[in-house]
């Protein structure tokens, strides 16, 4: 039997790569070895040849200015991401390209950065950074921890679905007690810390939708998560 | 308003009663610095203001301490008097309690010049008060920042002590934030750099480059630097300055901090310019020892362990990177306390991958199980994981073998390991 390989697809490590972001690409990709299948990690950077035959997708977060770096062109492969989004593939974005994935980030000097509209849902920064030790419980997930960085306050439109209620820290916004966005198998939130380690129900998520999506099926193997799941015991007992 | 030359120094002397009286409590060295904050707040303005050689204030995210030791050094053994916050307390009010500390009982500072480790946000507030007349930007690196939220605003604070400075801003070539704050700087301030040449270059990686495969800054575009270090063996260091090569010893782990030695030692120059006494420059630059913390090492028997402080991603990879895994027997310890920065995230952006070999001893700290899963990740094995600091410490010892040891610690890490050290051996006071 020839080896399942998935391709994993890192969004602008250059530009989109701040509080760990490659610790979630490195995570998903031993979680899909645990889970018996290969893996193939590809960089996308600016101006590079779009990987269309990527099988997920990871993002990151950045500085303000990274953002402004990445926009023309991420607005130049957006087609491709929602076709890929619309037909299934997973993706999990985090924090700048959270903000990017959904229709505008209008920053707290006022200038308008136009997203690709994966999620209904915009973001207007802030002068107060909402920043700490969060937990979310999630339908799907179950308990979520992570760590939040933000200025930018995100606000989901009508019926788009959330990845989870806050129950420690703030998520999307100040007036509501959502945390992140959920679309086809698309993921967004403001967890880093860095998410998927420390949360492999969604990196499991993730490998089942992708090989479902490209080998038509997934044999799920039974992973020892003590480790893993003594930090978040730790992580949610920790002070903001 | 000016304040009564009696009220003044009333004050002051109340104030250095307080810092004589707190050093039998112990620790809070910028409390006596507070009161006289409250009382006469023109005081650290004035003093400092007196000094005929002026201030200089050395800041950036890594290496503040040690650097700033060594540039104190290196003006001494010009025959400078300088005054400096040695307890690495650097916040204006920390400078505040040195200088009472310092000062004679008829209120006179006996210094030349002021060399003071500043914080990037304390800078800001301290450069509204007085403005320095040298400044040395060492980096600015992903660190503590849920505390001033982006590297870019880290950048600007920096930038703000630079367009301050009055005489010479000397800043790190290699980085390219700091670099390019050469723009910024008045008409009429002067800029020099320190740098690496071709060859170290690539040993440091900023934080830019850490997922980005193209190939570093070209060396034709970079400025001159007055002072680049160009190899080293072990403590023999090679530097260039200007176009001559010169050699010293400096025992000083890890590479970053032999780097920041240039630092020290081109903004030596610039403040001595005409003077300099090259010859005892070199030779202290061979005196330099580690500062609290940073790689300094104690005796547990007939062997060594040394402390090395861990912050930031760059910082943990240098550190890494300036010895051999298996010759080490190797402690973790991650805690997570405000002054450690609460969020763990950049242990990711870490490679432990040179550590597969020795394995890690003992992990400890509040956040022992982050740093567990991340060496997990890495395939890196971990004889024991246990997050009570003090057992840790002992299992540690007891269990190692008998290599040398090191220990990477966060800060509140390292002040607790001190105090369980302190208890059986001998380690310098912190001051």
């Amino acid at each position: 039997m020839t080896e399942k390989t998935l391709k994993i697809l890192q969004l602008y490590p250059r530009d989109m790569n701040i509080y760990g972001d490659w610790g979630n690409v490195l995570s998903l990709s031993r979680r899909a070895h645990a889970h018996g299948l290969a893996t193939e990690i590809v960089d996308y950077n600016p101006g590079d040849i779009f990987p269309e035959d990527f099988d997920i997708l990871v993002g990151g977060g950045g500085q303000d200015s990274g953002q402004t770096v990445i926009q023309d062109d991420l607005h130049r492969i957006a087609p491709v991401l929602r076709s890929a989004a619309e037909s299934g593939a997973p993706m999990l974005v985090i924090c700048g390209l959270y903000q990017l994935f959904g229709n505008q980030f209008t920053t707290v000097g006022g200038e308008v950065l136009q997203g690709i509209g994966l999620f209904d849902a915009h973001t207007v920064g802030s002068e107060e950074r909402l920043i700490g030790n969060i937990v979310i419980e999630s339908e799907e997930f179950g308990t979520v921890v992570g760590y939040e960085n933000h200025s930018g306050l995100t606000y989901l439109g009508d019926g788009v679905e959330r990845l989870g209620t806050a129950t420690k820290g703030e998520g999307n916004n100040l007036d509501d007690d959502g945390e992140g966005a959920r679309v086809h198998h698309v993921i967004g939130s403001y967890l880093h810390g860095s998410l998927l380690p420390k949360n492999p129900r969604i990196s499991d998520y993730l490998v089942r939708h992708a090989a479902e999506r490209k080998f038509g099926s997934f044999e799920p193997a039974k992973i020892d998560d003590s480790l893993a799941d003594r930090a978040r015991e730790v992580a949610a007992s920790r002070p903001r | 308003m000016p304040r009564p030359v009696i009220f003044g120094h009333a004050t002051r002397l109340i104030g250095q009663g307080i810092r004589y009286a707190s050093k039998f409590r112990g620790g809070g060295s910028a409390f006596p610095g507070l009161f006289m904050e409250k009382l006469d707040p023109g005081f650290v303005e004035r003093e400092l203001s007196a000094l005929p050689r002026g201030v200089v204030v050395v800041s950036g995210t890594n290496g503040k301490t040690t650097t700033t030791k060594m540039a104190v050094q290196l003006l001494e053994s010009q025959g400078l008097k300088v005054f400096t916050n040695r307890t690495g307390s650097n916040f204006v009010r920390g400078v505040a309690a040195a200088l009472l500390g310092e000062m004679n009982l008829k209120g006179e500072l006996d210094a030349d010049i002021a060399v003071l480790e500043l914080d990037e946000a304390h800078a800001v507030h301290f450069v509204k008060m007085v403005q320095p007349k040298y400044s040395l930007l060492l980096n600015v690196m992903r660190d503590q920042l849920d505390r001033f939220g982006e590297i870019d605003t880290t950048r600007k604070m920096l930038t703000q002590l630079a367009r301050a400075t009055t005489g010479t801003v000397v800043l790190n070539r290699e980085d390219p934030r700091i670099r390019r704050i050469s723009q910024d700087v008045e008409e009429g301030t002067e800029v020099a750099y320190y740098g690496l040449s071709e060859g170290l270059r690539s040993r440091f990686p900023s934080d830019d480059e850490m997922r980005d495969n193209r190939t570093p800054q070209q060396a034709e575009n970079l400025p001159e630097a007055s002072v680049a270090l160009t190899s080293f063996e072990g403590t023999r260091t090679h530097l260039m300055i200007g176009d001559r090569e010169v050699t010293t010893d400096i025992n000083l782990y890890g590479i970053y901090n032999i780097y920041n030695a240039a630092g020290a030692l081109a903004l030596t120059l610039e403040i001595m310019g005409e003077d300099a006494d090259e010859a005892a420059l070199l030779a202290e630059l061979s005196k330099v020892t580690p500062a609290f913390g940073r790689g300094e090492s104690v005796r547990i028997g007939d062997r060594s362990l040394q402390l090395l402080l861990v912050k930031n991603p760059a910082g943990f990879r240098l550190s890494l990177a300036s010895a051999t895994g298996e010759d080490y027997a190797t402690m973790i310890t991650i805690n997570d306390e405000y002054a450690d920065g609460r969020d763990v995230s950049w242990l990711w952006d870490v490679d432990f991958e040179s550590l597969q070999h020795g394995g890690v001893d003992v992990v400890s700290g509040t956040r022992a199980y982050d740093m567990a899963l991340r060496l997990e990740h890495d395939d890196v094995s971990v004889r024991a994981v246990n997050t009570d600091l003090p057992s840790a410490l002992d299992e540690f010892v007891r269990g190692s073998g008998d290599k040398p040891m090191r220990v990477f610690c966060t800060y509140t890490s390292m002040l607790a390991l001190r105090r369980e050290l302190a208890k059986t051996t001998e380690v310098a006071d912190i001051g």
